[in-house]
């Protein structure tokens, strides 16, 4: 295995492993903090149960995430030593912001749950606030680091060298807004999803457990207005990508030709060497009406484009189909839940709804999976878009397949862990909780 | 040195660094103290060591990323020079420290069988004892020197030679030893009962003595594998006042261990270890990585330094009263 696929695949399981904890610990807190107040309301101990085994979730989730998220900042260095040599004065800002962001919601999760007799209970509560914003917050600022190397910003190149740096007008970059939105609302659905999913499956064993039903209902508070807003943020970042990084948006529609009105690809196998995407279900003048809001607006194919800046276009046009394919299923889902809440009919009587929402449990996941492979595979060959390749950057120290190996091992075996110690801690159904 | 931001931005990396060192490195001694509990009381010292830990370890921890954030944002070449020459290191400690941190709330949250919760206990503790000798290790290195270079050629020339060293390795077993001892005197504090403070009593004493044992042979060793920061420590301006200064807090330390009055062995003990820390600082000053690379030259664009500068002034605002709640909570307020 050559040492630079080595490097970026090591950082790809990196991310992929860290990305799951990270957003959970954005959407579970507030799942947790919710089911608190619910219980200091109406003094159900239901509702107390939820909160318990939440925050439990939240620990053992926030310290797999905590130490993976410091891998991640060492083999920022580790691997592409070159890029942070010349981009760390730039995007550290976010950074040291996401530093203090972290700090806080470590000390906070370490008062919430183990100071549920130290404290009064408005503190007990606030502190739980604290945990879920302050985690929003560690995820906007990495989010904004990253949407620095799609649209760099902030910097004046001379030789190649970064001069007359700004570090603020760097975090205003123009992805950073788009791609913030998307990712925290994304974080909210699928943790939102994934919980309801999971008590769904439960439900359809045990329709009255009480302890189910109210989890599910919180869950589904959480996720469903999120992922039924989510295609909303989804154009925003489709319109964005289609003005910044046009090649991007050519390699994720499969788009080799440039041209007026151009279709919407659903499916197909997009072909390098035939340069056409084949196979595809085309919606005449979709792509042009999504990308720009204009039916008839040029869109840059990637013939426009030397094929040694091309994206490996197939994987980008996959992993964004499946986003989308997701995404919209998930706001279907969403829609019809919420119309039933609205409506007050009960969800755990409608199997068929139940298993629609079971289904979305680990979707969430995947679209987001799916949808940073589209960011980052996307904005391949380049580590910092148009500025420095991805080859440029990596580390000269040689055997990288080992480390790579190594914590994909490593992941691998926690994720099993995790796996089990949540469906113990968290899911199954508590020993005595009265029926609804 | 004209740049003022960047010294005073590598001092707060040193603070960070020193608060990492006191509260993280306790708690990887505490991982140490569960490897070597014995006797009857064994299950009652891992249990004082888990409740000791358990509120406060991941807030102690983000100590660590706030120095690389640091390092990476303000002495990018210093950040990236050490990547590449401690990639082995730093990827080994890394492992230690995914370990550490997972086999811990796994034995938390573990559950309901004694097996499960003794092997993830193992994983703990001996992840707690490799840690911190590959994180001195990597101090080691950089204390020693490591130059920029083309890495053409030998791997163990640019890979190997600038770690494994003995000198490293007795910053290792230094770094160890010291986290064991703070882990130590603290936990005499936190003890339930005078048999378990006995019991953490006698366990410092013989860390403060392998403290001073291991410091000798480190220095001895530096005379010939670190002469810049030995000559420094031996000969500069402000050795001697810190080897005396160092030397009090120490006999300090073990006097009150001694005498029993644990509280103040606590305060000695955490100066003793401010001092090392800031000894070592002093000696490599104005490097931040010898041989070449000094905090001045080293230093990004100066917007960027005064940015940063600002962040932290607005982020200890936030810091500080947060962990000082923290630990009024859990710590100041006796144990519930």
């Amino acid at each position: 295995m050559p040492d630079l696929l080595a490097a970026r695949s090591q950082m790809g399981v990196s991310l992929a492993f860290h990305i799951i904890f990270a957003v959970i610990g954005i959407g579970l807190p507030a799942l947790m903090v919710i089911a608190e107040l619910w219980w200091r309301r109406t003094g159900d101990a239901v509702y107390l149960e939820l909160a318990k085994r939440w925050s439990r979730g939240a620990a053992i989730l926030f310290a797999v995430g905590a130490v993976s998220g410091t891998v991640l900042s060492f083999e920022l260095g580790l691997l592409w030593p070159e890029f942070m040599k010349q981009a760390g004065p730039i995007i550290g800002m976010p950074f040291s912001l996401e530093g203090f962001a972290f700090f806080t919601e470590a000390i906070f999760l370490g008062i919430y749950l183990y100071g549920w007799n130290r404290i009064s209970a408005r503190a007990h509560i606030l502190s739980g606030v604290v945990v879920a914003v302050s985690g929003a917050i560690s995820g906007v600022t990495v989010v904004i680091a990253n949407a620095w190397m799609n649209t760099p910003r902030g910097f004046t190149l001379v030789d190649g060298k970064f001069t007359n740096i700004d570090p603020v007008a760097a975090m205003m970059t123009p992805a950073a807004f788009p791609q913030c939105l998307h990712m925290t609302i994304a974080a909210y659905a699928a943790t939102g999803f994934a919980v309801a999913g999971i008590h769904a499956v439960m439900l359809l064993r045990e329709p009255k457990n009480a302890f189910h039903r109210r989890a599910l209902a919180i869950a589904l508070l959480v996720g469903a207005p999120a992922a039924l807003i989510q295609p909303l943020s989804g154009d925003i970042s489709a319109r964005y990508v289609a003005q910044q990084q046009p090649i991007k948006l050519a390699a994720m529609e499969g788009q080799f030709e440039t041209e007026r009105g151009a279709p919407l690809r659903i499916g197909g196998i997009p072909s390098e060497t035939e340069r056409k995407t084949k196979y595809a279900l085309e919606v005449p003048h979709g792509l042009s009406f999504l990308a720009t809001h204009e039916l008839n607006a040029e869109i840059k194919g990637l013939n426009d484009f030397p094929v040694d800046e091309w994206p490996p276009v197939a994987i980008v046009h996959f992993s964004f189909q499946i986003m989308v394919a997701i995404g919209t299923f998930m706001a279907l889902v969403a829609l019809i839940a919420l119309v039933f809440i609205w409506r007050k009919r009960d969800i755990v009587s409608t199997p068929w709804l139940l298993k629609a929402i079971a289904l979305c449990a680990p979707m969430g996941f995947i679209a987001i999976e799916a949808g940073w492979m589209v960011t980052e595979i996307g904005r391949q060959p380049w580590v910092i878009y148009g500025i420095l390749r991805t080859s440029d950057a990596v580390t000269p120290m040689p055997g990288l397949v080992v480390p790579f190996l190594t914590f994909t091992l490593l992941y691998v075996f926690l994720g099993v862990i995790v796996a089990v110690l949540l469906y113990h801690q968290v899911l199954r159904s508590p020993r005595e909780v009265p029926s609804a | 040195m004209s740049n003022i931001a960047a010294v005073a931005i590598a001092g707060v990396m040193m603070v960070a660094l020193t608060f990492y060192v006191l509260f993280a490195g306790a708690d990887f001694g505490g991982g140490v103290w569960d490897f070597f509990a014995r006797g009857e009381r064994q299950k009652a010292q891992r249990d004082l060591i888990s409740s000791a830990i358990a509120p406060i370890w991941e807030a102690n921890h983000v100590w660590l990323i706030l120095v690389i954030v640091l390092l990476f944002t303000c002495f990018p070449v210093v950040f990236s020079t050490i990547a590449i020459s401690l990639h082995i290191p730093l990827t080994l400690m890394l492992i230690g420290i995914v370990l550490r941190g997972s086999a811990f709330i796994f034995r938390s949250y573990g559950g309901d069988t004694n097996e499960t919760q003794l092997r993830w206990g193992r994983v703990f503790a001996i992840a707690s004892i490799v840690t911190p000798v590959l994180l001195g290790m990597c101090v080691g290195a950089i204390a020693t020197g490591i130059e920029q270079a083309t890495y053409a050629g030998s791997f163990v020339d640019h890979f190997i030679r600038p770690w494994l060293t003995l000198f490293g390795f007795g910053i290792g077993l230094f770094a160890l030893a010291l986290f064991s001892f703070l882990a130590a005197v603290y936990l005499t504090v936190e003890a339930h009962g005078t048999e378990l403070q006995e019991d953490f009593r006698t366990r410092a004493l013989w860390a403060a003595g392998a403290v001073f044992v291991i410091a000798f042979g480190v220095l001895a060793l530096s005379m010939t594998e670190a002469p810049m920061v030995r000559g420094a420590l031996m000969e500069g301006p402000w050795a001697l006042p810190f080897h005396i200064v160092t030397g009090i807090a120490a006999v300090t330390a073990i006097a009150a261990l001694w005498t029993r009055h644990f509280r103040f062995a606590r305060v000695a003990a955490a100066a003793q270890v401010t001092f090392i820390l800031w000894g070592w600082a002093a000696a490599q000053y104005p490097y931040l990585l010898p041989p070449s690379l000094t905090i001045d030259g080293s230093a990004a664009p100066a917007r960027t330094l005064v940015l940063v500068l600002w962040t932290l002034a607005l982020g200890a605002c936030v810091l500080f009263p947060s962990l000082y709640y923290l630990f009024r909570v859990f710590k100041l307020q006796g144990r519930g």
